[in-house]
């Protein structure tokens, strides 16, 4: 099974979680953790918009999978490309873990990283055209090179 | 020959160029006005691995990404 996935358009949370949870539950994984991201309506917006790039975000989970295994646990994580309406969601992402403490501290790490470092970029959709979030968005490490 | 992307809200076409190194693509970069804002907040890609410096060398065939700042979620 594949541990990232895309999606153009908002994202089937049910289905999605459902998924998860039915392929992980007989693993023995003790503690399974989901968070999932829902569209706040704010600001005048329908909605948000995404663009990704692929390879790099791919490096980057495997990464994140790598440090997963580490403590015997997995990461998954699913994201919209495209516009999102305000109240479905754009990102799902997942901790399972034989041990809660894991679980719990590695969702948080996972998530707050991915805010910062996965290769994803934002735009509100106001009257039907796409703003880049550029107030909510962060320089990516070594940003300024070319300077 | 190398190509530079400029991905999500730079909104540029790609372009090719024939140079050795980050320096001189940072030299004719900052030719480009519409571009000042890009390269003080963008990341750099060489074939899809992050770089943190400008002595980085070139290949021909390299494939260069410039990465403005992200927001995903």
């Amino acid at each position: 099974m594949e541990c990232l996935e895309l999606y153009d358009g908002n994202l089937d949370v049910h289905t999605i979680t459902n998924r998860w949870y039915d392929e992980f539950k007989n693993s023995n994984y003790g503690a399974i953790v989901t968070f999932v991201g829902v569209v706040r309506d704010e600001n005048g917006i329908s909605g948000l918009s995404f663009d990704i790039y692929e390879p790099i975000l791919k490096d980057w989970f495997e990464k994140w999978q790598q440090k997963a295994k580490e403590k015997n646990a997995i990461v998954l994580m699913a994201h919209s490309k495209g516009d999102v309406p305000n109240h479905t969601t754009s990102y799902i992402s997942a901790v399972c873990s034989p041990k809660r403490r894991v679980a719990l501290e590695l969702i948080d790490e996972f998530v707050e990283d991915f805010k910062a470092s996965a290769p994803i970029w934002k735009y509100d959709l106001i009257d039907g055209k796409r703003v880049y979030a550029k107030d909510r968005s962060t320089k990516l490490q070594g940003a300024g090179v070319l300077q | 020959m190398v190509t530079i992307e400029f991905l999500g809200p730079i909104g540029k076409e790609p372009i090719s160029l024939d140079i050795d190194n980050l320096k001189d693509l940072s030299k004719i970069l900052q030719e480009d006005d519409s571009l000042s804002e890009w390269l003080e907040n963008s990341a750099v890609a060489v074939n899809d691995k992050m770089v943190s410096s400008k002595d980085y060398p070139l290949n021909d065939g390299d494939k260069i990404s410039l990465l403005p700042p992200v927001c995903g979620g």
